[in-house]
């Protein structure tokens, strides 16, 4: 098994195995079902209901997706220049900071469109913020990005919960949050787009964030795929020995990607503050930043993977609270299983059914290759 | 005697405190020192704290509870084993996804099982571990100074708290006084060398996450059966991330390891004991800093500013044989 895995067809390297991947995480979360002695098929039923079965329904599988689909973007464009930031949750709670100020401050003097550009550069100026010590520690001082992003939540949630409680919070408020905000600081629904396939989005919060999310995972492709940048990020992840003889300068790129993965990661807090509660809320990122490692895993760090994983993760969402209304003994936490079992399989055992795939995909096309292919597995 | 008695209190609170932490950084300090990472401290503490909440309860025996605790705590070990070395995983990632499923299952499992809404029943005297009290504790009592400190500091805990501290030099001397210990580091450090040696690396690495495993389950039952009265959700409460601090703060060193769990249960203490009075020079401390400074500390150290922390240098690779 030492030497590199066979070349298989595209469409069982980035369909078939994360898919099997995928089909075994969702057995074991089954089994974890029986196991509380209810239905696996009717909890799966309950959720594709929940999740689709009318207009405010997807329109609330969206919104989930679009906070899933920035949060994947950022651990993806880590993945590809080989760091791994575990630090999106902290990185989008104190971006909150960012969205939180600019509604504040032009929140009643200006419609949303002029206050959302803002609100979008606050967003990823203080997410970015919170990513370059990180960043600049493991470049210019080798501590581990895994490491300092894990203590870096930690420190996000306590500057937080003291920006909450003393700086941010209305005057004679009991409650963690900012006060309100007027018209400006709303975004508007996507009641249009739901419209044109006669849906209603009813009362979810689908919101115009969705579009920034797939513009932002068109730019993410476009950075990786199609910029000195991006090429210069990804010989680093491939190879940082190569990158270093090739004169890439390996300090700027992990300080420049990670501060776009903190950028990214905190244009996640616009979704809930501006698109749903319409006011900064205590921990309103409720674990999305962990999500984003399980929908980048999945979706292989490519935005076209990412996004049908995080209207995934979207799904087990909304799907997951419908289940929780049903079936009262399987709570939302299932959810938290279902996110551990993803990223188990189609990350740290992304390999497993592979050796086993090649052989079978090679078997059906059966071009005599398969001896040298199966033994390269 | 007043000041006497703040002391105890604050030092008292501190090993409570330093009790969890410390076993689960040694537990740590066994995989990391095997080249095997591992952020599921957390997870496996928790998955543990919940099989000793489960089978003390329904067993009535806290030696049942304490045993449960261990062999889920292994289990997952293996499965976090089987991911990162067999497979060779991330082990990273492989940690991530034990702390979630543990962190969603054993919520999903407690509420089938006891519908008690994220607890376990409340354990009776019997089915917890009861203090201990060190002989001579009520003749030496009157003493000066060392008397109270004998009897209110030293005795007093419960059995686990004096194992997880008699554990700090048995890692010490298991790590470099035997020859598993020598053969543990290398693993971690050159694990080629060990393997020309005609030892499996395989092996050494999976025994170490064994080590961890059961390391691991010991402070999940101690939370459990002897800190509180059951399982609670999420009772570890970010526990196993500090004790991974601790354990990059005391450089992977069993006894530095100690300290730095003391002083990260002493700064928990002070926080807790301290919430809303004023310190003198400084003034009131805002809470949040408190539980935000082992973070800090631990990021400075990594910054290379105290010291620097260099991990096992084999650390996170998967081992491939040479064919």
């Amino acid at each position: 098994m030492s030497t590199p895995y066979a070349k298989l067809p595209g469409w069982v390297e980035y369909g078939l195995i994360p898919l099997v991947n995928l089909l075994v995480a969702f057995a074991v979360a089954g089994l974890v079902v029986l196991l509380v002695g209810e239905s696996p098929l009717e909890a799966a039923y309950h959720m594709i209901n929940g999740a689709f079965g009318r207009g405010e329904y997807i329109g609330f599988t969206l919104y989930y997706a679009t906070t899933f689909i920035f949060t994947g973007l950022a651990v993806a464009v880590a993945f590809h220049a080989g760091l791994f930031n575990i630090g999106g949750e902290g990185q989008a709670y104190v971006a909150g900071i960012g969205v939180a100020l600019a509604c504040l401050w032009l929140d009643r003097l200006m419609p949303w469109y002029v206050v959302f550009p803002i609100a979008i550069l606050g967003a990823a100026l203080f997410g970015a913020a919170w990513a370059f010590l990180p960043g600049w520690l493991q470049a210019k001082r080798g501590s581990h990005i895994v490491i300092t992003t894990i203590m870096f939540n930690f420190i996000a949630a306590s500057l937080m919960n003291y920006m909450l409680n003393r700086v941010m919070k209305p005057l004679g408020s009991m409650s963690l949050e900012t006060r309100t905000f007027d018209a400006g600081g709303q975004l508007p629904k996507l009641d249009w787009l739901m419209a044109m396939f006669g849906l209603s989005v009813g009362t979810s919060p689908f919101n115009v964030t969705f579009l920034l999310a797939l513009a932002a995972a068109f730019g993410v492709w476009v950075l990786i795929w199609r910029t000195k940048l991006g090429y210069e990020m990804r010989t680093m992840g491939h190879s940082p020995q190569a990158a270093r003889y090739a004169g890439i300068k390996e300090a700027r790129i992990i300080v420049i990607t990670m501060m776009i993965s903190g950028a990214l990661a905190g244009m996640m807090a616009l979704n809930p503050i501006m698109g749903e509660t319409y006011r900064m809320q205590l921990d309103f990122v409720q674990g999305a930043g962990f999500v984003g490692i399980a929908v980048a895993l999945m979706g292989r760090s490519h935005p076209a993977g990412i996004i049908p994983a995080a209207i995934l993760f979207g799904v087990l969402y909304q799907g997951g609270a419908e289940i929780a209304f049903e079936m009262p003994s399987i709570s939302r936490d299932m959810i938290v299983i279902i996110q551990g079992l993803v990223i188990l399989f189609a990350g740290a055992l992304e390999h497993m059914f592979r050796p086993a795939i090649t052989r079978a995909v090679l078997a059906f096309s059966g071009r005599g290759r398969t001896d040298a292919a199966v033994k390269g597995a | 005697m007043d000041f006497l008695q703040l002391f105890l209190e604050l030092a008292q609170s501190t090993v409570r405190l330093s009790t969890p932490l410390i076993l689960a950084a040694l537990a740590g300090l066994f995989t990391e020192r095997a080249g095997v990472f591992d952020i599921g401290l957390e997870g496996k503490m928790l998955g543990g704290a919940f099989a000793a909440g489960c089978v003390a309860f329904v067993a009535q025996s806290a030696m049942a509870g304490l045993l449960a605790a261990i062999v889920v705590s292994v289990l997952l070990s293996l499965v976090h084993g089987y991911a990162s070395i067999t497979q060779r995983g991330n082990q990273i990632v492989s940690g991530v996804a034990i702390n979630f499923i543990v962190a969603g299952s054993t919520v999903i499992l407690g509420e089938a099982w006891f519908h008690q809404g994220g607890r376990t029943p409340a354990l009776a005297e019997g089915a917890r571990f009861q203090a201990i009290e060190l002989p001579f504790t009520e003749a030496l009592r009157g003493v000066p100074l060392l008397g109270p400190i004998y009897a209110d500091l030293i005795s007093g805990h419960q059995a686990l708290t004096y194992l997880a501290f008699l554990m700090v030099p048995a890692s010490w001397w298991i790590l470099y006084r035997t020859r598993f210990g020598l053969r543990l580091r290398a693993v971690g450090e050159n694990p080629g060398a060990v393997d020309t040696a005609g030892i499996s690396v395989i092996w050494m690495r999976y025994r170490g996450v064994i080590c961890c495993g059961i390391l691991c389950g010991i402070a999940g039952a101690y939370l459990s059966l002897a800190a509180n009265a059951g399982w609670t959700k999420g009772m570890t409460a970010g526990k196993g991330y500090i004790a991974l601090a601790a354990l990059i703060f005391a450089k992977w060193r069993p006894v530095p390891v100690m300290f730095a769990c003391l002083l990260f249960g002493f700064l928990d203490a002070f926080a807790i004991r301290y919430q809303s009075t004023p310190l003198p020079l400084i003034g009131k401390v805002p809470v949040q800093l408190m539980q935000a400074l082992p973070y800090i500390l631990t990021v400075v150290l990594l910054a290379g500013f105290i010291g620097k922390a260099i991990p096992p240098r084999a650390g996170g690779v998967p081992y491939v044989k040479e064919r």
